[in-house]
């Protein structure tokens, strides 16, 4: 089993979530988080004064699934959040050592 | 005759009662305004700031405030219930509402102070600076000016050409003297201005509340304004009442106007807190006369007030003077501006007469304040720990935020 972390821009997640159902992703994990990458921030005024917006908001997706899985999600994700901008996001993929479903005790893919 | 009388005497008392109520709700206004352009670790503590001020100054105008400015006795035992007979001379509305609508001015000039020293001041500190000003700094200057009196015996204001109809200068300069004082002693909040001379912006937590509180602050400036004309019933006063309404709000829209194009020329985009600004330094500024200019002047005045204000704030920020909210500038610098502008539509007064009430107002207020402050800070402290500031006054005054998450109660 493998972990996948997206991490997207905000209004590509419809598309993203839309992309993963038609692959046969049964569930992900959706956090709101602020970060930096090559990007970076900008400044903004108020009142006159100057501030720093050193971490974006982007969103980020968590996605359990079967190794078998992996490629399909991975091109899934790639295309639904792509705009070709900077700050289009990133992909980390992570081995799973298990999971468990709590309602049954069922373990590993079937728990998935 | 007489039944006509009655029916002028009922609609003048009741028309400034309701003006009165108007202007009690922009301690409202101020609290939404104060509360939005703060963070969010302290709306708490600046709520209750202003609705405890208010209570404080109706209470102590209502001991012996009202007694220093317009004379009579202390806890306002000899108001009578009949001001057509009972009063020296006649006057055609119930003196107990002349009161009411006095206290709330007090309350407002109080208001301003609250939001100049927002996120770092003590709470109680504060409640009794607003014991001092509401109960003798501001009576001692409205008996100047309102009340009539000489200045400590020297010279009289009304004598000299000055004519302040709203409070301008009496209300809205003397409230922001006493901020002034204030912030000069208690410094600005932490992270505001670095070290290496960068200013910072903190910006405020909720500017719908903010937004808010500006609507609120315009709508009760009718009262503020229109019951400054002291009476409605009769044909004269009536036009009064009208012009001063018309005026009133062509002032807000031409500050909003001015400063929201300044801000858009200077910043690059439409910084909505400055428009905000600007709205209420257009209303500071008619204030000191909205009953003599035309409509067209009324919104140029504003509109001077409105860019005004844009400037005074980016100045008192580069001077290092942090006041949260620019209060100092809405009410002090615009105040000034405003009675200024008074001898170009009113006959009656003249610019040395506004030059020296302002600066009367000014040096009584602003020094009186340094040292009530002065005292303030070398007894109680008048600043919270670094530590306090930190993790907002909030919890350290009130023991409660404003927007609790992940409490759990015992049970």
């Amino acid at each position: 089993m493998k972990m996948i972390t997206a991490v997207i821009k905000p209004f590509k997640l419809d598309e993203v979530r839309e992309a993963l159902g038609e692959i046969g992703v049964s569930g992900v994990t959706v956090t709101e988080v602020k970060g930096f990458g090559r990007q970076k921030g900008h400044t903004e005024l108020y009142r006159g004064a100057e501030y720093v917006v050193d971490f974006l908001p982007k969103v980020k997706v968590e996605v359990a699934l079967a190794e078998s899985m992996v490629e399909n999600a991975v091109e899934a994700i790639t295309k639904a959040a792509s705009t070709g901008k900077i700050g289009d996001g990133k992909i980390f993929i992570s081995q799973l050592d298990d999971a468990i479903r709590i309602r049954t005790g069922e373990t590993g893919p079937e728990a998935i | 005759m007489n039944e006509i009388f009655e029916l002028q005497y009922a609609l003048d008392t009741f028309y400034f009662l309701m003006c009165g109520a108007l202007v009690m709700w922009m301690a409202a206004g101020f609290a939404m305004l104060e509360a939005g352009l703060v963070r969010s670790k302290n709306t708490t503590e600046i709520l209750t700031k202003n609705i405890a001020l208010f209570a404080v100054a109706c209470t102590m105008y209502m001991i012996c405030g009202y007694a220093i400015m317009y004379g009579g006795d202390i806890f306002l035992s000899s108001i009578t219930g009949d001001g057509a007979t009972g009063a020296e001379e006649p006057a055609t509305y119930a003196p107990s509402a002349d009161f009411y609508f006095q206290v709330v001015f007090v309350a407002t000039a109080m208001s301003i102070v609250s939001g100049s020293v927002a996120e770092r001041m003590k709470l109680w500190a504060f409640l009794a600076f607003a014991v001092v000003m509401s109960g003798f700094i501001y009576p001692m200057e409205g008996s100047w000016t309102w009340g009539g009196n000489a200045v400590f015996g020297m010279y009289t204001l009304g004598d000299l050409g000055f004519s302040d109809f709203a409070g301008s200068g009496i209300v809205h300069l003397a409230g922001a003297s006493a901020a002034l004082a204030g912030v000069l002693l208690l410094g600005a909040r932490k992270g505001k201005y670095g070290t290496n001379g960068s200013i910072n912006a903190i910006p405020g937590a909720n500017l719908p509340m903010a937004t808010l509180g500006t609507f609120i602050l315009w709508l009760g400036w009718f009262g503020f304004n229109g019951g400054s004309v002291l009476a409605t019933a009769s044909v004269e006063s009536a036009n009064a009442v009208a012009v001063v309404f018309m005026n009133t709000n062509a002032a807000a829209s031409g500050g909003l106007i001015g400063a929201l194009i300044v801000a858009r020329i200077m910043f690059g985009k439409a910084d909505l807190t400055m428009a905000l600004n600007g709205a209420l330094a257009g209303l500071v500024a008619i204030t000191a006369e909205p009953s003599t200019p035309t409509a067209l002047q009324a919104t140029l005045f504003g509109a001077m007030g409105g860019v005004l204000v844009v400037f005074s704030i980016i100045t008192l920020d580069k001077l290092k003077i942090d006041d949260p909210v620019g209060a100092i500038s809405v009410h002090g610098v615009v105040g000034l501006l405003g009675l200024l502008l008074v001898p170009l539509t009113n006959d009656g007064s003249s610019f040395s007469g506004q030059l020296i009430g302002a600066a009367t107002i000014f040096v009584w207020v602003f020094g009186a304040s340094l040292v009530v402050w002065g005292v303030l800070k070398a007894t109680m402290g008048i600043r919270v720990s670094e530590e306090e500031e930190f993790s907002g006054v909030d919890i350290s005054e009130c023991g409660m935020e404003a927007y609790p998450e992940f409490v759990s109660s015992k049970s």
